[in-house]
């Protein structure tokens, strides 16, 4: 299988400078197209997405229908800007809320709404025309009420479910790995001998960079941390004592 | 009564269910009604199911008018080639006797055998290997005995496999077929054209059917191992093929592992290290078959989320687990700490995770085996306990025992959970029963052997 990097963090020496802006890729697209829409085997390219919802109670201003304040989102796992790679999310809210079916173009993808109820939210990302023409869907359980019922409800204190996944492209297109190799929002695997890729669009507007990325968005300081650090611990042990009763065994 | 209009029986609808209907009471007496008890008897004592005839049939007087005489009268039969003439007893009614052929000449029937003429015998009929005295007399025999090859075989002068003469009389009329057909077209239809006769096909057709006839059943059970492990082996090769064609790592080593497997006889002793691990081998070149099939199939997708994929390799790897082994690998990762859905899916954690499961897998496995062995084991050990040859087998039986024996998961989960010697000693007791008191000292050793490793390892 492919190497990959486990570090979420692709290239430690080029902080933030890559995010290369739309307007001149697309003009080098149509001069190199028959070679960057090739598509690549063996080169994975993953792109890590935390998705979720985070729900405040409204406490003396709740109503009977509005007690809660909460916001559904897809966010890069390390808040990087999901954009490069998702051009469209659709997020489809219960059929009793106003135009249910919510369409963000741009970062950051998420709706913010004010109701009661929980119900299972259906998230639809439609990825750029060099990615992948299929969308992927996601489903998510808004989750308003703590676990702990008895516990006293705060406004303050949010209550957050999100899910980590990856979404994985199997054999992307040239010109889509020329456009993200240095982005820190995908993960790349090595790349086999002898490949080499057109020098990647170097950024003109550090500014319009930062809009899509999630690092200083109001509501990060209740994000949730994932670590694959104590996951990948936790299995290597589980597997040390799973192998060592097997030698007993045999 | 719709039987009786079918068979065109005269309807006599009341009778009948009266008949039935009053025979059961009188069964002790005179259960016939129509015909003599004797006859009745004949059928077993029981009534059909559909009288055959009614019985008030029998009874019935011929109609007045006609005066029935039996009269003594030669007659011939159209089916004999002479005119014998014989006597026979004739039912002749108002003095006119009954016209008609001999009522069984319909059913001499014959084959039509073809009739070739010297002519034709020269064009088309000419075989090195038959002259045409023999080729005459084939001719003549089949006709005489209506194609009973095997009689005819049995009465050919010279001595001629049935398939031989079989041979001959088939090509020689294809041969005759073909010539006096006008055009090709007309008898393309005729199944002598269509599918001529295989000597050497049917020779061996009837080779085999009589040793598969002759089979003992010890080779019948021999020969539905054999089928269905090649069977296996075809379904894991055409599972490896696939995932070749998709250019992903086959798994060469299906092949002769399972031949290796094969080749152990099923129901001889053997060591129990030995038989363990081809199978374990063939459950792991099975899984990474499916493995390379279900890679194969996630490519084929587009854009897919880890979390599918992960699924996906779960249950191809789980694919030749029964549900209670997979709700037991779910249990043992409980016990173990780990979530059943990886809480953070990077590659690397999903690669570990389905790594984790399989190695839960082969773990089960091997302790299934082992309980087995043990059941083999221990009713070995009954019955021949006083038999000194088997001794040392058997003390050498219960040492490898000792140090591998663990049923269930109770001797690993004192490893991993670290439950205290207590739970071992009670192994221990229960150990002891079989008889075997000299082993009993050296098991808490061993319980400590494991922690010792545990602590190193890590």
């Amino acid at each position: 299988m492919n190497n990959s990097s486990s570090s979420k963090k692709h290239s430690p020496d080029q902080p933030e400078t890559s995010g290369p802006t739309f307007k001149s890729q697309r003009t080098k697209m149509d001069t190199e197209k028959k070679i960057l829409n090739k598509k690549l085997k063996d080169v994975e390219i993953s792109c890590p997405i935390v998705y979720g919802s985070m729900a405040f109670w409204l406490g003396k201003k709740a109503s009977e229908y509005q007690s809660h304040k909460w916001t559904v989102y897809v966010r890069g796992a390390m808040n990087e800007d999901l954009g490069v790679v998702v051009k469209r999310v659709v997020f489809q809210l219960h059929s009793s809320f106003n135009s249910p079916t919510r369409v963000l173009e741009s970062p950051p993808f998420e709706v913010s709404e004010a109701g009661w109820g929980e119900f299972e939210i259906a998230i639809t990302l439609y990825f750029h025309s060099d990615v992948c023409d299929k969308p992927v869907n996601l489903y998510h359980h808004l989750k308003l009420y703590p676990e702990d019922e008895s516990g006293p409800m705060s406004t303050k204190k949010p209550v957050v479910l999100e899910t980590y996944d990856e979404i994985v492209f199997p054999e992307p297109s040239e010109g889509f790995l020329a456009r993200v190799q240095n982005h820190p929002a995908v993960t790349l695997p090595r790349l086999p001998i002898g490949f080499t890729l057109p020098p990647p669009v170097p950024v003109e507007d550090a500014s319009r960079r930062k809009r899509g990325d999630t690092k200083d968005h109001p509501l990060s300081q209740w994000f949730m941390n994932f670590s694959e650090a104590d996951e990948l611990l936790q299995l290597a042990a589980a597997r040390q004592q799973v192998s060592m009763s097997a030698s007993l065994k045999s | 009564m719709d039987a009786k209009d079918i068979l065109g029986l005269p309807k006599n609808s009341l009778p009948i269910p009266q008949e039935k209907k009053s025979r059961p009471p009188k069964d002790s007496q005179r259960k016939p009604d129509g015909i003599s008890r004797e006859v009745y008897a004949l059928t077993g004592g029981l009534a059909p199911l559909m009288p055959a005839i009614d019985s008030s049939q029998l009874k019935k007087q011929p109609p007045k008018d006609e005066k029935i005489t039996w009269q003594w009268l030669p007659f011939t039969n159209s089916a004999r080639k002479d005119t014998l003439q014989l006597y026979h007893w004739v039912r002749v009614v108002n003095g006119v006797p009954p016209t008609g052929d001999y009522s069984f000449a319909k059913y001499n029937k014959s084959v039509d055998i073809v009739k070739y003429t010297d002519e034709e015998y020269e064009k088309y009929l000419n075989d090195p290997g038959w002259t045409k005295e023999e080729t005459d007399q084939l001719f003549d025999l089949c006709q005489r005995f209506d194609l009973r090859f095997i009689v005819i075989a049995d009465r050919f002068s010279s001595s001629r496999t049935v398939e031989e003469l079989k041979d001959r009389y088939y090509s020689v009329c294809r041969a005759i077929v073909v010539a006096r057909a006008p055009a090709l077209g007309d008898i393309s239809g005729n199944p002598l054209v269509k599918e001529p006769y295989n000597v050497s096909q049917e020779i061996e057709r009837k080779r085999a059917l009589s040793m598969v006839l002759s089979q003992t059943k010890h080779q019948e059970r021999k020969d539905a191992e054999v089928l269905a492990e090649a069977k296996r082996i075809t379904e894991s090769r055409m599972a490896a093929k696939v995932a070749e064609e998709s250019e992903l790592p086959v798994p060469s080593n299906a092949g002769p592992e399972s031949a290796e497997r094969a080749s152990f006889p099923g129901d001889t002793v053997s060591p129990s290290s030995n038989v363990q691990l081809p199978s374990a081998t063939i459950a792991s070149s099975a899984l990474t078959a499916d493995n390379a099939s279900t890679l194969a199939s996630l490519r084929m997708l587009r854009v897919y989320l880890r979390t599918y994929a992960l699924d996906q390799m779960v249950q191809a790897a789980s694919s030749s687990a029964g549900l209670r082994t997979i709700k037991r690998v779910e249990q043992t990762l409980q016990e173990l700490g780990v979530n059943l859905k990886p809480r953070v899916p990077t590659k690397s954690v999903c690669a570990e995770h389905l790594e984790l499961r399989k190695e839960i897998l082969t773990l089960l496995n091997l302790q299934k085996q082992l309980q087995y062995k043990e059941a083999e084991g221990s009713s070995f050990r009954d019955c021949s306990y006083a038999d000194t040859p088997s001794t040392p087998k058997r003390s050498n039986r219960g040492g490898d025992q000792d140090r591998t024996f663990v049923p269930d998961m109770s001797f690993g989960e004192s490893c991993i959970i670290g439950i205290s010697g207590e739970r071992v000693g009670k192994r221990d007791q229960k150990r002891k029963a079989p008889g075997r008191l000299s082993e009993a000292p050296s098991s808490p050793a061993q319980s400590k052997r494991p922690r010792k490793l545990k602590a190193s390892d890590l």
